[in-house]
């Protein structure tokens, strides 16, 4: 399977990204921002990074970019994308995604590993989770707190949008598990569609044993499956 | 109009009277009011290590891993195999950061980044090594939350891991705070850059964003003692990061130098314009001619003398073939840079500056570069060594009992968790750090995009490889004995790397010291160089470039002589990594080393941790230091750690014994809120003489506690015998206690209260109680 990845100025989790879908075994290709197509790429990848500067607001001058135009028709026609950190904030910024994500409580910039629990395991980029499983990703970022409106909140849990909540290491939501403020301990969400999801942490950087973590390939296993499935000939 | 150049006016400059005679002898002529200005940078300490050159030499740069050697370009670079080769340097920021702590730490992050992809390597990792005054001062909190956030905020923003450091708290930096920034980059052999300008004719480009007023002659400034009046005028002009900016010009240099298009890149870093033309014009053994009406300025007034000293950011000198000055073009159109084109080489050795039509310098490049005045100081040993080394056991108080010293020195912010500063940084970028920071050493892994290229085609042509890194340099050894204290600095960094499984391969330094002006000050940077070189020979670490940062020193004094040892290890394949924390239940621990020194009458105590939070005494002579013991030590835990057979390894330091033991205990972290605890019963045989607190927080060296499974203890103490070195099984894991029984005494602490002690200490002192 093919996805691509986005490249902002100031992307940097872009070549993390295209590494773990090798490691998987899977292709990647890179779109540069001032593209206006995306291909024949099946899925796309938003990376983390700083894209141009993060002038204004984090991902707030990204969503004006070429390659943006086509990455929304690209999910209107229903093709998955996924957001991670600085990608998660500009699908919130180009309002693929509800809500927005604000300085982290603290203020501090925040890297560790967190744990999260996917909490709706129909969706296209949770389905490969096994069951019960707490999983294990790093975060790192300044601007993670995600907020929205009550009534927002509160739509997305009675539309199971809520994807991946912060956690402690088995499994329950708590306050001490919360790294940034989030409400509700949301890490991430994705849309009524179910095609278009975005989170904080990085589960690209977690695709190997060696880098501390492999949870981070049920993102990209969840989204392989649920492509192959939809392919006529697929199996 | 040209400023008369008086006395006045020199001293602003920092030229004694007898250097500006010297440059009116080479140029046969009074040099112009922006001459003086571009001899005053090239001529400072920081430029051109006037003070420090003779003692330099004593390093040896001799490896057949060495490809560029020390001096010879903007960073070192060694061989790794398989073509591949890393770049690494490290440099000081310590005056722009005293003064402006955010943006002086960021900018130094973005400087060394910058030595790096100069020399075509992509930068895969950064580290850096601190130093504050103690945290009870809120000067000192803001000073440590400033640098910290500074770091993080370019090196997260630019997109390089950072992922190991040291930091360290002392009242003698008080108002004299050191920031050591270091990074790291990769690269294939045939893809060294060079900054020489050649061939006669060839374009010199500016790319980068616009020429500002911003940190005009840094250079000049961090050549001399730290003063409120001299911070005051530097504060109004200090250099301001922009990391987004500095992503752009790494991407768009190595998009660049693929194409083949330039014959040498340098970077505009201290002194700017200036340093970088004069540079590149003395390697090249060439000329440059510059316009500077041509450079690119944010504002519209600037004078020739601001333009050329600058210290604008994020900014490189370009030497292009000639005919392909298009490529220049597109590849920085694409990434939206600024660019122009400044100038040409030429054959006349001379750096020639026009301004509006006039020329404004007209100066001999290979004199700037090469020719400054080198001092040959004579340095006198400090008289109050003689009674530091005259302490005897008898006269410490030993004023703290074992049960709670060990608490007090998990909590000095020295020694507990740095996790509430790196966690501020981002170390998970890259995927290249495989083994975090709060272990002896950091392992980066090196893999297809760990190349200057960016590429999504899969296959890579060679097997991936680790690298250790660590950072050590403790200054209360070195003041109290420098050359002792500085081989002890090299031999724990490479004790550091042994115990994460690496050979060492070559090492950066940073030599922060007072005034060379003084004599006593001058000798304890002879004597450091003196250790640090033969340490490192010894270790076969070559030393491939560094930094010499000097007078960090206020009208309260000076620092004490700060040496801080990067060094770099090869790994030898991925089951190699080894982590100091406890693995499992019932695992052997062995003690490599031995119990203490006999030849120490201080039995390891001097200018150790204990004395100084126990009795506030910074005195003693430090523990005696064996390089050939330190090395077969290290040779035997490899062999160890590559058969398979050690599970975690971890050397003693900085509260020796009982504080090595409880960070084996307490280290390992699953993620947020996860330690992973594991207590050991250890049993230490007792030593004719030695006192408690001597067996347990001495700092003799070398040692190493290793953890073995139990029934591989009879094999390593039969090959221990055999090469003749020092083991011994002082107990097993398990449990949630560290006890330790000395003779018929019995020390033992709670798990959990020794990781909260250490773990939360610094956070602890940075809330107002």
């Amino acid at each position: 399977m093919k996805f691509s990845v986005l490249q902002f100025p100031g992307s940097n989790s872009d070549q993390d990204c295209v590494h773990a879908v090798l490691a998987l075994g899977h292709q990647a290709e890179y779109l540069w921002h001032r593209q206006t197509s995306v291909g024949d790429c099946e899925a796309i990848l938003i990376p983390g990074g700083f894209s141009y500067g993060d002038y204004l607001r984090a991902g707030a001058v990204a969503r004006h970019s070429p390659i943006l135009s086509a990455v929304i028709e690209f999910a209107r026609a229903g093709g998955l994308v996924l957001g991670i950190c600085n990608g998660f904030q500009i699908l919130c910024e180009a309002g693929l995604l509800p809500g927005a994500l604000v300085r982290n409580r603290g203020r501090t910039f925040r890297c560790e590993h967190v744990f999260l629990r996917a909490e709706n395991r129909t969706s296209p980029f949770t389905c490969a989770v096994p069951e019960a499983r707490t999983l294990k990703i790093p975060i790192a970022h300044g601007e993670g707190c995600y907020v929205a409106e009550p009534s927002t909140i509160a739509d997305l849990e009675r539309h199971g949008q809520v994807l991946w909540r912060y956690t402690d290491a088995d499994g329950r939501v708590s306050d001490e598990a919360n790294p940034n403020g989030s409400l509700a301990n949301i890490a991430g969400i994705g849309n009524r569609e179910a095609n278009v999801a975005g989170l904080m942490p990085h589960p690209e950087r977690a695709c190997e044993p060696l880098a501390g973590s492999d949870d981070g390939k049920y993102w990209l296993e969840s989204m392989i499956r649920t492509v192959t499935a939809s392919q006529p000939n697929g199996a | 109009m040209e400023p008369e150049l008086t006395d006045d006016l020199l001293a602003s400059h920092g030229l004694t009277p007898e250097e500006y005679e010297r440059i009116r002898d080479l140029l046969g002529r009074s040099p112009t009011f922006c001459e003086l200005g571009i001899f005053s940078v090239m001529w400072s300490e920081h430029c051109s290590y006037k003070n420090t050159k003779p003692l330099l030499r004593q390093f040896s740069g001799r490896s057949p891993r060495v490809l560029i050697g020390a001096g010879e370009e903007n960073a070192g670079v060694v061989d790794i195999g398989d073509r591949l080769a890393v770049a690494f340097k490290i440099e000081s920021h310590n005056h722009p950061s005293a003064v402006e702590p955010f943006q002086g730490a960021a900018t130094g992050v973005g400087g060394i980044l910058r030595d790096i992809f100069t020399m075509g390597a992509r930068p895969v990792c950064i580290a850096n090594s601190l130093r504050f005054g103690p945290l009870d001062s809120p000067r000192n909190q803001r000073l440590l939350q400033g640098v910290v956030a500074g770091i993080g905020h370019y090196g997260n923003c630019f997109g390089a891991p950072t992922v190991a450091g040291e930091v360290y708290f002392d009242p003698c930096y008080d108002g004299n705070p050191l920031v050591n920034a270091f990074a790291l980059g990769v690269l294939r052999h045939e893809q060294i850059a060079r900054g020489a300008a050649q061939g006669v004719g060839n374009p010199v480009f500016y790319v980068g964003p616009p020429t500002g007023r911003d940190g005009l002659a840094g250079a000049a400034f961090a050549s001399q003692d730290l003063s409120e009046e001299s911070a005051t005028q530097q504060r109004n002009s200090v250099q301001v990061g922009d990391p987004f900016m500095e992503k752009l010009l790494l991407e768009a240099c190595l998009e660049l130098l693929a194409t083949g298009a330039v014959t040498g890149i340098q970077d505009m870093g201290a002194a700017g314009l200036t340093c970088s033309t004069c540079e590149t014009a003395a390697r090249g053994k060439s000329g440059i001619e510059i316009e500077l009406d041509r450079v690119p300025q944010r504002s519209p007034d600037m004078t020739p003398y601001e333009i050329l000293l600058s210290e604008s950011q994020e900014r490189m000198l370009l030497i292009i073939h000639r005919g392909r000055e298009a490529e220049v073009k597109t590849v920085f159109d694409k990434w939206n840079l600024p660019w122009a084109e400044i100038g040409a080489v030429t054959d006349t050795g001379q750096l020639v500056v026009r301004h509006r039509g006039e020329v404004v310098a007209d100066l001999p490049a290979q004199a700037l570069a090469d020719e400054a005045p080198v001092y040959t100081r004579t340095g006198r040993r400090p008289a109050e060594l003689e009674r530091h080394w005259s302490l005897t056991l008898d006269r410490v108080p030993f004023s703290e009992p074992p049960e709670t010293a060990l608490l007090k020195l998990l909590a000095w912010p020295s020694i507990a968790s740095k996790n509430w500063i790196y966690r501020q940084y981002d170390y998970t970028v890259r995927n290249a750090c495989v083994l975090y920071p709060g272990s002896d050493a950091a392992v980066v892994r090196i893999k297809r995009d760990s190349l200057p290229e960016v590429t999504a085609e899969a296959p890579a042509s060679f097997p991936e490889k680790f690298l250790g890194l660590t950072l050590d340099g403790n200054a209360r050894l070195v003041r109290l004995d420098p050359y002792r204290g500085s081989m002890l600095a090299v031999a724990e960094a490479a004790r550091n790397l042994a115990c994460s499984g690496a050979h060492p391969i070559g090492v950066t330094d940073n030599l922060n010291f007072g005034n060379p002006h003084d004599p006593e000050i001058f000798w304890q940077i002879q004597e450091s160089v003196k250790g640090i070189a033969e340490a490192c020979a010894f270790f076969g670490a070559p030393v491939t470039g560094g930094n010499v940062s000097l007078y960090n020193q206020n009208p309260v004094g000076a620092i004490d002589p700060t040496p801080v040892i990067a060094m770099v290890g090869l790994i030898a394949d991925e089951a190699a990594i080894t982590s100091q924390w406890f693995k499992d239940e019932n695992d052997a621990v062995l003690l490599l080393g031995e119990l203490s020194d006999p030849r120490d009458s201080l039995q390891g105590l001097g200018g150790s941790a204990y004395l100084q939070v126990s009795d506030q005494l910074s005195s003693g002579r430090p523990p005696p230091v064996d390089l050939e013991r330190e090395k077969r030590v290290a040779d035997a835990l490899r062999g160890w750690i590559e058969s398979g057979i050690v599970k975690s390894a971890h050397d003693c330091s900085e509260g020796g014994l009982a504080v090595a033991l409880s960070e084996c205990c307490i280290s390992r972290q699953s993620g947020r809120n996860t330690p992973q605890l594991l207590g050991t019963r250890i049993e230490l045989e007792p030593c004719e003489g030695v006192r408690a607190e001597a067996m347990l927080f001495g700092e003799s060296n070398p040692r190493i506690v290793i953890t073995v499974e139990k029934r591989f203890v009879p094999k390593v103490l039969g090959q221990a015998e055999i090469l003749d070195l020092p083991i011994r099984e002082i107990g097993a894991t398990g449990g949630d206690r560290l006890a330790i029984r000395y003779g018929q005494e019995t020390y033992s602490w709670d798990v959990t209260t020794l990781h909260h002690t250490w773990w939360t200490a610094i956070e602890r002192q940075l809330q107002p109680s």
